[in-house]
């Protein structure tokens, strides 16, 4: 069967008149589109090998490249998209499972925009954050349910074990293997100096970041990685992790040649081999089996770090989050369909889950319904973009939440989709060792911080215009919300009302 | 249509003022009454009211209810609903007087009641959850009735009107109490109803709050898991029930649930000693969600005493002042020279720092 | 004294250096103008083994052997900044010779030519450390080596 031919999916437009040839596209384009043609004296280009990483156009000092969507199309078809089509003519040559990286693109409601915020005027006063005290710190663990004194009437101020965070956002689960140690190290430092934590996943903690020990959380997942007692000690908490919003359901696969090296030996696997975390975790098919891992994690921890457990959102997540809050865990953090993934297949990633606003909504007034909300906290993740996202959640009722994609991006990321292939043009999805080092962790953890503290400002701005001081005050205030072009279902289900209501 | 009171939630400003003989002599109504009239243009007559405590002295050791009825048949039903769990020692219209200033009036009536051992067995629970838990199943359950007040050994008298013209209506110098707390109204999204004057009480507690705040439908959604209902949607409704569980419930002081409510921030807690940090830090993570921000003042009164508070930023004017063994407290200053012109030591608390002012001990 | 280090382990090879310099000291305003079809005289150089990749410009030494050996006096030290006069240079290259780091060359008009940190072009600053885009180029004060 001969190759079914697909008409590349960009186009690198360069400008003749602005080249200069310096190559500098060439020299970075991992995927090798570019080359210099030295009978022409031009530079030309492949564009089959293009995935628009945008790499070349954000070096080119002329600005003479840009990448275009091609403009070639199949004959129109409302039904048969031309990616659904070219997605066939794939399988039909490969015969294989489709891959795709990062969130799911399609366009499927994105609840955050259909969220208004609410401002104070003239009934009560807006604050501002300039000149007033304005309070972000958050800490995420089990509260106790009764205040208990000593004899003397002094109260007992013993905690479950928390984790304290200046803001409530952390730098969600990126596996050192799906991602570089470069981007590792960027996040380590930027929680550190952030105040609050990044997220193993599920490859362990090289040795060389046990230094960020407490702004780090560290992963068990179904495959157990690079889990042993340090690893769980150097932690600020422990998250289980069940499932994740892109994948609901699955496992994950890291192949065998990016297990080299570090890698190898922070999974604690040998070089080569695959590494193949199962769908399930196989001592944990009920919420009985999971207590009993929450409450070994706490043993081996000495019950001085947090546990908090991952589930994607799926249908039923908010009876699934109220056995969560039941089994002993100290967090709940879910994962919603638009998470972010280094590797998954395209049909799942596209079509299963649920939206985090809609399942963050049912989950908080569940667990509030059934008086267990205290039992735990909330983190969610899943496409929080921007400091109205993280507002807008803790207005819903999250105490923080995880953000992935937006941290890639502020490392350099362009959102090419094209993680599964390893050849990341800016050293975040990558081993390849030329590659790695294009992300200086220097630059990389100062943009995280910058981007971090810009969201926080704009965080104190909004909550400064709702007259609220401090971040608790907005958590679960929704009140503070309104819904635009929503059905009534829509409303009902994430608890607030419509605009002009 | 306008959405009546509970439908929707009503923010609005006011006026509050209180008064205390710390050691436990009588004040008559009308004293707090005066107070009102200067700060009348804080009120827009769509509600006043006050609470009196130590006003029913004979009747010290019986609930007494105040319930506003629609109808006579809801009263009836509601009496029956009262019956099947208290003993009614008393039951009786509330006296007023006719003024054209006050008009509409529900059906206002007063029971003493003790509630009934053998209910309080199978319920298992104490007499203040039990007369709690009927008070809320009335109000959310038994349209046209609705239980202003419900303490021992005293009373919320409440109107939409002026508080000053709410005062003349019930008649208040007619009571003689050791502490009076006052309240007058302006709400901006309301028709006006008689339920939704302040002050809000529950048990013999009670609170008159001048403000609004932005952190209410997070102190709602918290305090709702606890088995309260917040009918009113006000924010005196939720600070009364925040109180109530802290102190009730939760067994803290007066003390702590003031750095509860108006917690301070941050940067003060870890300024504190070590000891006091920890405590402060404790109230703080565990109560999170009890934190109210947004302006607000409030005089907390409670069988024996009185508490004034404002938003850790004193978004809304409060003052105090003193006279030989009274303390007074108001929105604003004229209010208590209108109640005593020889009133001295007059202060401003700052933001979140509570007055507590207790009636000496065995003097009520 | 601020000189210009580079850290190898950042550095990409990506020769972005060179073409900022060489637009840095044209003198022209536009960088397509500047450097489109000509060959380019930068002066900062990439060296490049296997998989390590070095841009190598002049160390400003403290006793420069260029200085030493520059027969026509074109070669001084001002502020610590190792200047070449192009007016006196006669174009003999012996400085060329002696770098022992290669950090000098023959300029488009036969006069050697070398890194003089921007100082004096509209830059302002070395060209080569502003636009890299791996900060594996720095400007900075550093303990005087002995």
């Amino acid at each position: 069967m001969i190759d079914q031919y697909i008409y590349p999916e960009f186009e690198v437009v360069r400008n003749q008149n602005r080249c200069i040839s310096c190559r500098v596209c060439e020299r970075q384009c991992a995927n090798e589109v570019h080359r210099y043609d030295t009978d022409l004296g031009v530079m030309l280009s492949d564009e089959t090998k293009c995935v628009n990483c945008q790499r070349c156009v954000s070096l080119c000092p002329t600005h003479a490249l840009k990448i275009v969507k091609s403009d070639c199309r199949l004959r129109e078809n409302a039904n048969w998209s031309d990616q659904t089509i070219k997605e066939v003519y794939k399988q039909a040559n490969s015969g294989g499972v489709l891959l795709s990286s990062m969130g799911n693109p399609t366009p499927l409601p994105v609840y955050w925009d259909k969220i208004l915020i609410n401002a104070s005027q003239v009934t009560n006063p807006p604050i501002d954050p300039l000149r007033e005290p304005m309070e972000t710190k958050v800490f995420l663990g089990k509260k106790p349910e009764k205040v208990l004194r000593r004899a003397s009437g002094e109260l007992i101020t013993q905690m479950p074990p928390q984790i304290e965070l200046s803001m409530p956002v952390m730098f969600s689960a990126m596996s050192y293997g799906s991602i570089s140690y470069n981007a590792h190290a960027s996040l380590a430092r930027a929680a550190t100096e952030l105040g609050i934590c990044y997220n193993t996943g599920e490859g362990g903690l090289h040795e060389d970041f046990y230094c960020y020990g407490e702004n780090t959380i560290v992963q068990v997942a179904s495959g157990r990685f690079g889990v042993h007692k340090n690893y769980l000690e150097a932690a600020a908490a422990v998250e289980i992790k069940m499932g994740q919003g892109a994948k609901p359901g699955i496992g994950g696969h890291l192949p065998g040649a990016k297990i080299v090296g570090d890698i190898s030996r922070t999974r604690m696997i040998p070089e080569g081999s695959d590494a193949i975390s199962p769908a399930p975790h196989h001592d944990i098919y009920s919420i009985e089996d999971l207590r009993q891992l929450v409450y070994s994690l706490k043993e081996a921890t000495d019950y001085k770090k947090p546990v908090i457990i991952k589930v994607a959102a799926v249908h039923n997540i908010a009876a699934i989050a109220s056995g969560i809050a039941r089994s002993g865990a100290d967090i709940i953090a879910i994962d919603g369909f638009r998470g972010g993934t280094g590797a998954a297949p395209t049909r799942i990633r596209d079509n299963v889950g649920i939206p985090i606003e809609l399942a963050l909504a049912a989950v908080d007034q569940r667990l509030r319904d059934e008086g267990i909300r205290n039992n735990v906290s909330l983190v969610v993740g899943g496409s929080v973009r921007s400091a109205a996202d993280v507002v807008k959640a803790v207005a819903l009722g999250a105490d923080a939440v995880y953000v992935a994609t937006a941290a890639l991006l502020a490392l350099g990321c362009h959102l090419c989709r094209t993680c599964h292939s390893g050849k990341c043009n800016w050293g975040i999805a990558t081993q390849r060792p030329d590659l790695v080092k294009r992300l200086n962790p220097d630059i990389g953890s100062r943009r995280l911080v910058n981007l971090m503290n810009a969201w926080r400002h704009e965080i104190k701005e909004l909550m400064g215009a709702m007259g609220i001081n401090s971040i608790e005050c907005l958590r679960g205030n929704r009140l503070m919300l309104r819904g635009v072009g929503l059905t009534a279902k829509e409303l009902e289900i994430l608890g607030i009302s419509h605009a002009g209501e | 249509m306008l959405k009546r009171e509970g439908e929707i939630r009503i923010p609005s400003g006011c006026a509050i003022a209180a008064v205390i003989s710390k050691e436990g002599k009588g004040i008559r109504g009308d004293l707090i009454s005066e107070a009102m009239k200067p700060m009348h243009d804080r009120s827009n007559g769509l509600g006043g009211g006050f609470a009196g405590y130590g006003i029913y002295p004979e009747m010290r050791d019986f609930f007494a209810f105040h319930i506003f009825f629609d109808h006579r048949s809801t009263r009836k039903e509601c009496e029956a609903l009262l019956k099947e769990r208290f003993e009614i020692v008393k039951g009786e219209l509330i006296p007023t007087r006719k003024i054209p200033q006050i008009t509409d009036e529900p059906i206002i009536w007063r029971y003493f009641v003790a509630p009934l051992k053998s209910m309080l067995a199978a319920e298992q629970i104490d007499e203040n959850e039990f007369v709690a838990r009927t008070v809320v199943k009335i109000n959310t359950q038994l349209k046209g009735a609705y239980v202003f007040s419900s303490g021992k050994n005293m009373g919320c008298f409440k109107a939409v009107g002026f508080p000053e013209d709410v005062g003349e209506f019930y008649r208040l110098e007619e009571y003689e109490g050791y502490s009076w707390t006052a309240h007058g109204r302006y709400p901006t999204n309301t028709p006006g109803w008689w339920g939704g004057a302040h002050p809000f009480s529950l048990l013999d507690y009670s609170v008159v709050h001048n403000g609004e705040i932005s952190s209410y439908d997070a102190n709602r959604r918290y305090i709702e898991m606890f088995g309260y209902k917040c009918t009113l949607q006000t924010d005196t409704e939720v600070i009364t029930y925040i109180i109530d569980y802290l102190l009730r419930r939760q067994k803290l002081t007066l003390e702590e649930v003031a750095s509860v409510i108006a917690a301070p921030f941050w940067s003060t807690i870890n300024a504190k000693p070590e000891k006091e940090k920890e405590k402060l830090t404790y109230l703080r993570t565990v109560f999170s969600n009890l934190l109210i921000t947004g302006p607000f003042s409030i005089v907390f009164g409670w069988d024996g005493g009185l508490m004034a508070l404002n938003d850790r930023l004193k978004l809304r004017s409060m003052i105090t002042a003193e006279k030989d063994d009274k303390v007074f407290i108001a929105s604003e200053e004229a209010a208590i020279i209108a109640m005593e012109p020889e009133a001295e030591n007059f202060y401003a608390p700052s933001g979140g720092e509570p007055v507590i002012v207790r009636v000496k001990e065995g003097k009520f | 004294m601020k000189r210009v280090y580079v850290n190898e382990k950042w550095c990409l090879g990506c020769h972005l250096c060179e073409y900022n310099c060489a637009f840095a000291n044209s003198g022209m305003t536009d960088m397509v103008k500047a450097l489109k079809d000509k060959p380019i005289y930068p002066r900062v150089h990439i060296e490049q083994s296997d998989d390590i990749t070095y841009a190598v410009s002049c160390r400003h030494c403290k006793d420069p052997l260029c200085v030493k050996s520059c027969i026509a006096g074109a070669i001084s030290i001002v502020d610590g900044v190792v200047k070449i006069d192009k007016t006196k240079c006669v174009g003999c290259l012996t400085c060329v010779l002696v770098c022992p780091y290669g950090a000098v060359r023959p300029g488009p008009t036969g006069a050697a030519q070398k890194c003089e940190l921007c100082l004096e072009n509209s830059c302002g600053e070395p060209a080569c450390v502003k636009g890299c885009p791996n900060n594996a180029i720095v400007y900075e004060e550093r303990q005087e080596e002995k």
